[in-house]
């Protein structure tokens, strides 16, 4: 029994169907990747996960309660956190504010009226903070205005405010998109850092094999709305089937 | 101090010393001399500026911080009003009891309007506090005003008559609104060649009132709720998906500055004890949004700016009239004087709010910030000449920027 069970999702917009009898059983610590080419419907399996979408049939059971008809922030204090495939920061805030944000999020609940609260008594948070601002290696840019950094710098920015809350299940769409080698390379690193570091379950939909093959423990293909296989990494190199429907295709 | 950082500290001493000092400082022309007619430090003119101060100090927590623009504001002042008149009918005539109903008052029904209104988002939710707005007029204009049920005393406005009951009224106490016996009209005037100056009660319970709010809306603006309503602004969907609910902390926001609003407007009626139901119109909740604008949204300093500008060109413009146009321009020879007097003449007197539509347009082109961008890009023209100044602002800034110091 997985940590995270999506049972028969079918989704559909219009005359398309984005999503059709998905089934997915995301394991306790372990890093599942979801593969596929684009358009495969990926992204929209995400947001069913997290109450953006709501399919229009099947379940989605996290940690053994149902999230379907949850609010995204119900949904994000379950404990599940989300990387987006464009960086969703608070642009007009600082580095140090976007972070500490989520920290507030996980020790005060959806909720708190803090009107009249001083920072200087929150050293805790500051310190936790910066704690992950040196774990992604942002800790000089800590007073920058974060919609003035470049693109690698607000994923890691985002990926920092999901780690900071100690999510049970981080969901990461296509974290290295756009990302230069090098960058990859640290992402990569940070991830399996992270992983080593902490029990975390990871569920990362991304496009670069070099990335997939370096991190996942299990791997779904999905094509057209359907997953066609779920198996190890190694297995899925040489499945036929995924040669065809997605490695084949992407070989071009 | 007072848990303010450096920058914020000095800025509050700045506006309490200015607060302080504002008869001497807005009466800077001598009685009698042609420019007196600039002068703005008389009482009644003083108590605008402050109480409308607090209105758009309290608007800015809401639009500014979290970018929900509200036009209909003024009917929390017009609320307020009317709930301290009828503390003074009713009960006595101390302001205390009257402006503390008017903030219960008018954070109820925030608490209500807010509620509905933030359902919606963006120009829907303008609309919404809008048609709030324009039924509370409606309501107090008339339907609210009949012989069986008056709560708001219609067209005439609410005001307190001899035979209103004042249970608590004694003899000893002045017959019109006072703080514990000292009638807000008592005014000290201290006359030094040819200058005058006014200490009026009713400007000083004022200003202290509004030193307070300011120092409350600095708090909250530093605070991690302040944050939050930021972060509304700059990206709601990303604080939704970081587990927080953003409807409770817009509603907080509401409810602040709608309590605010009715603040301001108990005041007004406290200085004047008197309220009518124009108090709540859409021009009144337009006025506050260009007020904050005018000065700078999401800046502390910038919404009692704006408050005070507009406020006071309101009354100099409001006062100038074709004779004074001719004594001005009476250097020019007389076709050229006509001439002059008439093309300005739209814009004094009733015109002022073809002036003040001018007004709002070029600052909104020119200066999206508002005033306190203006002092900020003359303040970087004069820091130019200075290096070493440059380099401790910029230092004050970084800390500015960074909440844990
Ligand atoms: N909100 C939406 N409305 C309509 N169609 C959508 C919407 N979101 C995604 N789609 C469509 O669903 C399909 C799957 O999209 P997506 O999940 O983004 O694919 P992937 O992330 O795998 O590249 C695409 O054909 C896309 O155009
Ligand atoms: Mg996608």
């Amino acid at each position: 029994m997985g940590i995270l069970e999506v049972k028969g999702v079918n989704k559909r917009f219009g005359g398309l169907k984005a999503l059709s009898d998905v089934n997915l059983s995301v394991r306790e610590n372990t890093v599942h990747a979801i593969i596929g080419p684009n358009g495969a419907g990926k992204s929209t399996l995400l947001n069913c996960l997290v109450g953006k979408l709501i399919p229009d049939t099947g379940s989605v059971m996290f940690d053994g309660q149902s999230v379907l008809g949850r609010k995204p922030h119900e949904i994000n204090q379950m404990g599940i956190s989300r990387v987006f495939q464009t960086p969703e920061i608070f642009g007009d805030l600082t580095v140090m504010e976007n972070i500490l944000i989520p920290c507030f999020a996980r020790r005060d609940g959806a909720f708190r009226l803090h009107a009249f609260e001083n920072f200087a008594h929150e050293k805790d948070l500051v310190e936790k903070a910066e704690a992950i601002l040196v774990d992604v290696n942002m800790i000089d840019k800590r007073n920058m205005h974060s919609a003035s950094m470049s693109r690698g710098d607000k994923r890691r920015l985002e990926m920092a405010m999901c780690l900071v809350q100690e999510p049970k299940l981080l969901l990461l769409d296509e974290p290295t998109a756009g990302m230069a080698r090098a960058d990859t390379n640290n992402t990569i690193d940070l991830l399996r850092d992270i992983k080593s570091k902490r029990d975390i379950t990871m569920c990362i939909i991304e496009h670069d094999m070099h990335v997939v093959f370096s991190l996942a423990d299990r791997i779904t293909v999905l094509a057209q709305g359907t997953p066609l296989v779920e198996d190890e990494p190694e297995n899925i190199k040489g499945n036929p089937k995924v040669q065809e429907a997605y490695l084949g295709e992407a070989a071009h | 101090m007072l848990g303010l950082n450096k920058h914020d500290a000095m800025l509050f001493v700045i506006v309490l010393i200015l607060t302080l000092l504002a008869p001497f400082l807005l009466n800077p022309f001598p009685q009698g001399s042609s420019l007196a007619q600039f002068n703005a430090g008389y009482p009644d003119l003083m108590q605008r500026f402050v109480i409308y101060g607090i209105f758009a100090i309290g608007f800015n927590i809401l639009f500014g911080l979290t970018g929900y623009l509200s036009f209909g504001h003024a009917a929390f002042l017009g609320m307020g009003s009317y709930a301290a008149v009828w503390i003074f009918k009713l009960l006595t005539y101390n302001v205390v009891p009257a402006i503390l109903l008017s903030v219960i008052v008018a954070g109820l029904f925030a608490l209500v309007i807010g509620y509905i209104s933030l359902r919606r988002s963006g120009i829907y939710f303008s609309i919404l506090t809008l048609a709030f707005a324009q039924m509370s007029f409606a309501l107090a204009y008339s339907v609210l005003s009949n012989p069986k049920f008056n709560l708001t005393n219609g067209e005439t406005g609410l005001q307190v008559y001899s035979n209103d009951p004042q249970w608590l009224h004694r003899a000893s106490l002045p017959d019109m609104p006072h703080l514990f016996g000292l009638s807000v009209r008592s005014t000290y005037t201290l006359r030094m060649n040819g200058w005058t100056f006014d200490f009026n009660s009713g400007y000083y319970i004022c200003a202290a009132i509004m030193i307070l709010m300011f120092y409350l809306s600095i708090r909250i603006f530093r605070s991690p709720f302040g944050m939050m309503l930021r972060a509304i602004k700059s990206n709601q969907q990303r604080l939704n998906y970081t587990g927080l609910n953003s409807r409770p902390y817009t509603l907080a926001a509401f409810v602040i500055s709608g309590m605010y609003a009715g603040l301001a407007g108990g005041l007004l009626a406290a200085m004047d004890p008197l309220a009518g139901a124009e108090r709540m119109q859409w021009t009144a909740s337009g006025e506050v949004v260009l007020m904050t604008i005018l000065g700078g949204a999401g800046t502390l300093i910038g919404p009692v700016l704006g408050a005070g500008f507009i406020k006071y060109f309101e009354n100099i413009f409001s006062k100038i009239n074709d004779n004074v146009l001719h004594q001005w321009f009476a250097f020019l020879p007389d076709g050229m004087e006509d001439l002059m007097v008439t093309i300005v003449h739209p814009f004094i007197g009733k015109g002022w709010n073809l002036t003040l539509g001018l007004l709002f347009m070029i600052v909104v082109i020119f200066l999206p910030g508002g005033l306190v961008e203006g002092g900020q890009r003359v303040g970087r023209v004069f820091r130019r000449r200075d290096r070493k100044a440059s380099g401790a602002e910029a230092e004050a800034a970084r800390q500015r920027r960074t909440p844990a110091e």
